[in-house]
Formats: structure tokens, C-alpha cells, sequence
């Protein structure tokens, strides 16, 4: 296995130190802590903050900013954060009007998100949580942790992070976030697995012509391997998994996010674009922006997720808000 | 020369350090790869922050615990994090134990990890292997009232758990998404608790 790294023990320390030095202007990190927060602090409004395992740079630190995110917490490669780091970030970035922390659905970062959300109450401060779970590739059934939180993520910091922005008080913010959760799906594929640093070996195996469907952000293998097919077969696949969900109907304004794995070139992001917008519009569905990149990756992992998101007026005008952050910018 | 606490406390962490690939490699099938790494992170800390001459058991138990949660991450740095410091709780106060105390650590810890991972034995998790430790070690005081062998029969019913869990399919946890795919494989987590249940029971024989 070959890296770009220096020792294994201290990629997200490094990391942290890089990304801080490349944003001075966004983001500050607070010393001897995996966390970064906005660089001018979020004195005055609702704060939002996320984090997770590392590896899946952007997420979260590089949302941080303007209309997005107030503090990200980083944990080690694919594992949540500690709750002690989860609380210091909860005391930095609250700004007195409260602090909504956005969890993807994952066993550790519930259980660590909710023991921070528990010493921060202790200490006064307003703490609500929503719970990302978008991935329609796992059955939500009694028989499992419930879906996995994956891109659809980032659609909360973005929409929630412009209500909070415009002034939002913390029960809105929360709600904002919620609907926007009740309206995102995704799913995601592999064309081969990622290599996380400490394992120094790829998580699975995938033969020349094999494909992993239905898989997380972690490495971890998906629902269903498959034969190769072409990007049309591929996202035909991923779509119609979506679509079964019945969420989104003909008429329905939808927001589109293609995102990138970490090892797969935008080009082939373009590509599957192509195909998905052709698919969704000849179904009727009418497709208000659309969003095409590495935004919450899996380390080098090839492969890609399709996430939707149904529209109504108000996540809309959230949606097209400014955002000035590392990795989203809008005017 | 530390405290018999903080040696058996060494005990546990040298153990899993040394199975850091092991359990790494269980995780790798149904999980994602890090279960080694994570537990042999916190237990190295363990070894640098517990002090060796606090004869305060339920002190080092909850420092242990404490140090776990804020350097193991993911699920289980809050479950053995809880764990630890439910058993502290348990003994609050004691410099020295005897077998009656094996079981109340032992209840402590299962409530702890039930209450904060919200689940229940026959569900692929450390339960599966702790629940009949602990019923075991009771039947076996109960019949010979030696601690030795009550250790001996926890340790096994803890094995057999582990045995059980590659039977079942996981509906907590991360191998939860797996569905059926999980069932075939062990359950890191009851591994690394029967590693830990075992590494008491060495100690205790010296």
C-alpha cells in the first residue's frame, strides 16, 4: 500500500493542522483538540455542529463556515468522535442561542454524540440533535441499527445551516433539519474498496469485473455484489432503489447531489449526471439544482452515492442561500 | 511494583494490544476494520494514565473507563467506557475483593452496556458473551464455591458465546447492515469482552 502520510498514529492530527493552515479565514482549530470551528466564532446565533470519523474529507470540518457548519469534530479514521471532544466543541461554538448537533445514524456516533449532548445540558447549555439516516440501501426494519447516515448529510448542514445563519431559533433550525431528513435518500456504490491507513490493506476484495452495491462511507461491505454493468446500468440500479421509496412523484421539485467515493475522477461523476437527470426527468420529476463532487468521500474508495431530496418552498430558498465554507461556496 | 488492581488492570490492556490484528481482522468482516486498532489505542492510554499505586479500586476502575471513553471512539469507546465506570461504581470505595464481588461487577457492567447500546442478549454483541459469563460463574459458586473454577466455567460459557454469535444475525451494531451476511462470523465485541474476561481469570491465578 502506498500513502501520502508520515506515521499511521497521526493522519488526523496532520490532517487537522493542514486543513487549518489552507483556511485560516473559515476555520480555527482548538488547541489539542480534533475540532475546528469558524474562525470568528458564531457569537449570536443557533450553532451547528457535525462531525464523525475522519476519511471523508470534506466532511466535515471543511463545511465549517458561513451559512453551513460551526464546529466539526474529527475522530479517528472511520470512528466516531470521543465525547469529550464532542463537548469542547459544544462549549466553543455556542453562541448562547443554543446548539443542534447533526449526527449521521451510526451505533458510536449516537452513543458519543448523546453522552456530549448530556455533559454540555449539565452545564447549562442548550443542546437539541437530529439523526441522519438517508441510505435506502439498508432495510430500516427492527432488525437493524436503522438506515446509515451518508451524503444526505449534507444537505442538513447546508439547509439547516441557512436557517440558522438568517437567525433562526433553535426549535427552527431543528425543524428545518428534520424535514429534511424525512425528505433525503441515497444510495451508494463501490467499484473497489478503500484502504484505511492503520489496516494498510483494502477493506474488501473485488474481482476485475465485480461491483459493490448498496454499500456505506466506511468500507464495509454492501447489500449485493454484483457484475459490472455500465454507469446507464449503474445508476438505473441506484436510482430505482430511490424512486421505490415513493417519495418523489412526478411535479415534485428535487435537489440531485452526485457524490464522489474519493477515488472515482468527476468525470465519471459527470457521466452518471447525464444519465440521472435524463432518468428523473423523463419520469416527470423537475430537478431545482443539482450538485456534482467529492463532498462526503470514503477515503480512496472508487464509487459514488446519488442522493435526492424533495423540495418544498422553504428548503428551497434554504438551498439557494449564500454558503461560503472551504468545500461549498455560493454566491 | 503497582497495586494488584492496576496489575490486573495491565493484565486486561496487554491482552488486547496483543490482539489488536485479531480483532481488527474479526471487524473486517462484518464492521469496518477498526475494532483492534481502537481498543489497543484506549488500552495504551490505560497503561499511561492509570497510576499504579491508587489501591482505590473503584478509583482505577472509573479512571479506566474514563480514559477509554475519550481515546477509543466509535461504539465501543462509550460501551467499555461505561463499563469500566459502572464497575468502579460498583466497588466504589473497596481497596480489596473476594468472589461475591465478581458478580456484582459483572451485573454492572451488563446493565451499563445494556442501558447505553440499548440491547438485549441474542442480538451479536459483547452481551452474548458477558450474559453467560456471568450466569455461569453464579452456577458454579453456587455448586463448588470455588473461585477458580466459577472464573474457569465464566470464561467458557463466554467462549461459547462468542461461538453462538457467528450463528446469529447482528441487529445492533454496524454488522447490523450486513443482514444475513452477518451471520457466519463472530462478533468482535464478545471477543474482545471474553479476552478481557480472560485475562482477569490469568490474573487471578497468578
Amino acid at each position: 500500500m502506498k500513502k501520502l502520510i508520515n506515521e499511521v498514529d497521526n493522519v488526523v492530527n496532520e490532517m487537522l493542522d493542514g486543513m487549518a493552515a489552507a483556511y485560516p479565514q473559515y476555520v480555527r482549530r482548538l488547541d489539542g483538540l480534533d475540532v475546528l470551528v469558524r474562525a470568528g466564532g458564531s457569537a449570536g446565533k443557533v450553532a451547528l455542529i457535525s462531525g464523525g470519523g475522519s476519511g471523508h474529507e470534506p466532511s466535515h470540518g471543511g463545511f465549517v463556515g458561513k451559512g453551513m457548519l460551526d464546529g466539526a469534530v474529527a475522530g479517528a479514521v472511520f470512528t466516531s468522535p470521543t465525547p469529550d471532544q464532542v463537548y469542547e466543541a459544544i462549549k466553543a461554538a455556542n453562541g448562547g442561542k443554543g446548539v443542534l448537533l447533526v449526527i449521521k445514524n451510526y451505533t458510536g456516533d449516537v452513543m458519543n454524540f448523546e453522552m456530549a449532548a448530556d455533559m454540555a445540558a449539565d452545564e447549562g447549555i442548550q443542546v437539541e440533535k437530529v439523526v441522519v439516516a438517508d441510505d435506502v440501501a439498508v432495510e430500516n426494519s427492527t432488525w437493524t441499527t436503522g438506515r446509515r447516515g451518508i451524503a444526505g448529510t449534507v444537505f442538513v448542514h447546508k439547509i439547516a445551516g441557512a436557517c440558522a445563519e438568517a437567525g433562526g431559533d433553535l426549535e427552527s433550525v431543528k425543524r428545518v433539519a428534520e424535514k429534511v431528513i424525512a425528505n433525503v435518500r441515497s444510495m451508494g456504490m463501490s467499484l473497489s474498496a478503500c484502504t484505511v491507513p492503520a489496516a494498510g490493506k483494502p477493506s474488501f476484495e473485488l474481482a476485475e469485473d465485480e461491483i459493490e452495491i448498496g454499500l456505506g462511507i466506511h468500507g464495509e461491505p454492501g447489500v449485493n455484489r454484483e457484475k459490472m454493468g455500465s454507469a446507464d446500468d449503474i445508476v438505473d440500479k441506484l436510482l430505482n432503489k430511490i424512486l421505490a421509496e415513493g417519495i418523489y412523484k412526478a411535479g415534485d421539485r428535487i435537489a440531485v447531489l452526485v457524490n464522489g467515493m474519493g477515488g472515482t475522477p468527476l468525470m465519471e461523476l459527470f457521466i452518471a449526471n447525464r444519465h440521472i437527470h435524463e432518468a428523473l426527468t423523463g419520469k416527470g420529476l423537475v430537478i431545482a439544482k443539482t450538485i456534482v463532487g467529492n463532498y462526503m468521500t470514503s477515503l480512496d474508495m472508487e464509487g459514488f452515492s446519488i442522493t435526492l431530496l424533495k423540495l418544498d418552498d422553504e428548503l428551497e430558498k434554504l438551498l439557494n442561500a449564500p454558503a461560503n465554507s472551504p468545500a461549498f461556496v455560493q454566491a | 511494583m503497582g497495586t494488584k488492581i492496576y496489575d490486573c488492570i495491565s493484565r486486561i490492556a496487554e491482552r488486547i494490544i496483543d490482539n489488536k490484528d485479531y480483532l481488527t481482522d474479526l471487524d473486517r468482516e462484518i464492521g469496518d476494520a477498526d475494532h483492534g486498532v481502537n481498543m489497543a489505542r484506549g488500552f495504551q492510554a490505560v497503561l499511561e494514565k492509570v497510576p499504579p499505586d491508587n489501591a482505590n479500586i473503584g478509583e482505577v476502575l472509573k479512571k479506566t473507563g474514563m480514559t477509554l471513553l475519550s481515546t477509543v471512539g466509535g461504539a465501543s469507546g462509550p460501551l467499555y467506557g461505561t463499563a469500566f465506570m459502572e464497575a468502579g461504581k460498583a466497588v466504589a470505595g473497596k481497596e480489596s475483593l473476594d468472589a461475591g464481588d465478581v458478580p456484582v461487577i459483572l451485573n454492572a457492567v451488563i446493565g451499563g452496556i445494556q442501558k447505553r447500546g440499548k440491547a438485549v442478549r441474542g442480538e451479536k454483541t459483547m452481551l452474548d458473551a458477558l450474559i453467560p459469563a456471568l450466569e455461569s460463574f453464579t452456577e458454579k459458586m453456587t455448586a463448588s464455591s470455588d473461585v477458580f473454577e466459577a472464573m474457569d466455567a465464566a470464561c467458557a460459557a463466554a467462549r461459547d458465546g462468542v461461538a453462538f454469535t457467528r450463528t446469529i444475525r447482528a441487529t445492533k451494531g454496524r454488522a447490523s447492515y450486513l443482514g444475513d451476511r452477518s451471520i457466519g462470523h463472530q462478533d468482535p465485541g464478545a471477543t474482545s469482552a471474553t479476552l478481557i474476561m480472560e485475562a482477569v481469570r490469568d490474573f487471578l491465578r497468578g
